[in-house]
């Protein structure tokens, strides 16, 4: 098994700039997909790809390989771009995203390189990744299994039945990521139908939790590398802000699945491009 | 020492399997646990999952051979598909084990997605299918599975009619890289004779050769065709085919065109309701054929269904030897008027 080329913070940061340009340039060539949660979770994927997760275009056959399922496959297209900036396949396969037998559709699927299981309905991804770490356990295998939840994806009763047997069965090789940026399609969660406390909740179902900044590299890298023999599924609390990296994106509940107009993109990308020029001057 | 449950078999049906040398034997849930014991003691890959379904599964020699390969996830069906699929993903066999009506009712959308649309090799097990929890009402019977799988694409769905039917299917599952659909009831069996071997999913097992009557049953009702088939010889010279459609999904196209080219009549029976289980599948072959015989689908209407034992509510349905016979008579007797 390769280990993933750990890059340092600057190069992250670099590299989630990137990735946001292309989740918006080729959701907006498509003219469809689901900005707003790609833009949170972008930083998340890109710690899990290239500092965590034992997995690789080569060794993606393995069976040994880290498992990551992303439960909110909503936010494919995050997803997408990160796997083409890891090697998984060349971006350009992308300008085909939601097209015509694409592979790349709009939700997660086993068709396109790199992806575990197929998601987009909610609440399925957390009792499938317990199965895959209550498989790896029995076996004694290395792997670790990784998924990200929205925080508005909690609502669905299946990840409670998935948390209550992940503690039963002292799943420590799972970690559950919650997307916390605090916002679904129709308003805040809280308004919605809040499902605070969070971390209570998972607390008291029998998981360690912790809170991290989700767009701190470092944060991060050490949430969800935690220990391996802790008894316990790990669940970390990511704090994001939904369509992150774009000012009038930024907290914004319309963007979950709007699709920029042509004079939005251009700012979105002036921004997005001037936050490129400013890291990669701050490097010489 | 409680009552022992009445027979879905009539004393004149029982006398009929007397004469066609049927005996009975175990019940398909009793078969379906031993045979995947059997399976799994030679093959630690092989799982077993249950919602709090160890005992109504009939896993609990399973659990106590092999506590690491069985998963007890108490009573969520969500959980239970989900973890089955996630399993199936990392190499394991997965049987998942639910009464019926909750696995395909409760996780339908974890059987679409996580199981065939991710296309997992997960078996998914419904037991005590149909009306077999007879007397506890509607909530616990299964009527809708056949017709709501059918819609889902990339599942194969097996209705054994008898205890070889059973362990063939158990077995097949497990060696198939493919999403199943195993359902079956939990009354003793009778044995079925067979003259041909061999256990082919997608492909009916004729059990007796005919050509003006087709009786096609699926799961336990096939026994119930063909004692009606033998009653229809005795009684009135009728010549009755009988297939073991044992395959619900995919169905066996060419023996249903094969019925057409030399019966007259067809009768469907099925513990489910007529709405899009076999009849109706049988239904659409027959209708893009052509000069098709008469069709009668006998299954539970749609209705509020009567409770009972599983016997009673067979009789009512006529779901039996009798009905199946009244149901061909007439049916017979439509195609003359037809004509």
């Amino acid at each position: 098994m390769t280990e993933s080329n750990a890059l340092t913070d600057d190069e992250l940061r670099l590299l989630s700039v990137r990735c946001r340009q292309d989740v918006l340039k080729y959701i907006s060539a498509a003219g469809a997909g689901h900005t707003g949660g790609s833009l949170s979770c972008v930083d998340i994927l890109n710690v899990l790809y290239n500092r965590v997760l034992r997995v690789s275009p080569e060794t993606f056959g393995d069976p040994h390989r880290d498992r990551y399922v992303q439960s909110k496959g909503h936010s494919v297209e995050a997803l997408y771009v990160v796997l083409a900036h890891r090697g998984f396949f060349p971006i350009e396969r992308l300008e085909t995203l939601c097209q015509y037998r694409s592979p790349f559709i709009g939700h997660p699927t086993r068709k396109s390189p790199g992806i575990e299981m197929n998601t987009g309905a909610l609440g399925h991804g957390l009792p499938i990744s317990v199965g895959m770490a209550l498989g790896g356990k029995r076996d004694n295998a290395p792997f670790r299994v990784f998924t990200l939840i929205g925080d508005g994806e909690l609502a669905e009763g299946s990840n409670w039945e998935a948390a209550m047997s992940a503690a039963h069965y002292g799943l420590d090789n799972l970690t559950a990521i919650i997307d916390y940026n605090t916002l679904q399609i129709s308003g805040r969660t809280r308004d919605v139908c809040s499902n605070e406390p969070i971390d209570e909740k998972f607390a008291s179902f029998g998981w360690g939790v912790v809170w991290v900044d989700g767009h701190d590299f470092a944060g991060l890298t050490a949430a969800a590398s935690a220990p391996a023999r802790s008894g316990k599924p790990t669940c970390v609390i990511a704090n994001t802000v939904k369509g992150r990296g774009v000012s009038f994106m930024e907290d914004v509940a319309k963007w979950h699945h709007g699709v920029p107009a042509p004079d939005e993109y251009e700012g979105a990308m002036r921004e997005l491009t001037a936050a490129e020029q400013a890291l990669l001057e701050a490097r010489r | 020492m409680s009552a022992p449950a009445p027979s879905v078999y009539s004393t004149e049906a029982q006398a009929y399997a007397v004469r066609l040398g049927l005996t009975m034997a175990r019940a398909n849930l009793d078969v379906f646990a031993d045979t995947l014991l059997a399976l799994a003691r030679g093959d630690r890959n092989v799982v077993a999952v249950t919602s709090d379904s160890r005992g109504s599964g009939k896993l609990q020699p399973f659990g106590e051979a092999l506590p690491e390969q069985l998963f007890e996830v108490g009573i969520a069906e969500q959980n239970l598909v989900g973890i089955a699929a996630g399993l199936a993903s990392v190499g394991k066999r997965a049987f998942a084990v639910s009464p019926a009506c909750f696995l395909t009712a409760r996780a339908l959308e974890q059987i679409k997605n996580d199981v065939c649309y991710s296309n997992v090799p997960a078996t998914l097990v419904g037991i005590s299918a149909g009306v077999s929890y007879g007397a506890l009402g509607s909530t616990h019977h299964s009527l809708h599975d056949f017709a709501a799988l059918r819609a889902i694409h990339n599942i194969t769905i097996l209705a054994p009619a008898d205890n070889y039917e059973t362990s063939e299917a158990v077995k097949w599952a497990a060696e198939h890289d493919r999403p199943v659909y195993l359902r079956f009831g939990k009354a003793k069996m009778y044995g079925l004779p067979r003259s041909t071997g061999g256990f082919c999913p997608g492909q009916a097992a004729t059990l007796r050769e005919g050509d003006e009557v087709a009786l096609i049953g699926t799961g336990e009702t096939v026994v119930h065709c063909l004692l009606a088939a033998a009653k229809l010889e005795a009684e009135s010279g009728l010549s009755c085919r009988v297939l073991s459609m044992h395959t619900v999904k995919p169905l066996d196209v060419e023996a249903v065109l094969d019925a057409t080219r030399s019966c007259r009549a067809i009768v469907t029976a099925e513990e489910h309701s007529v709405h899009g289980g076999l009849g109706e599948a049988v239904a659409g072959v027959l209708a893009q054929a052509g000069g098709a015989p008469l069709l009668k689908i006998m299954g539970l209407p749609d209705e509020d269904t009567v409770t009972g034992s599983q016997a009673d509510i067979f009789r009512h349905y006529g779901i039996s030897m009798e009905g199946i016979c009244a149901a061909a008579v007439g049916a017979c007797e439509g195609a003359e008027a037809v004509r």
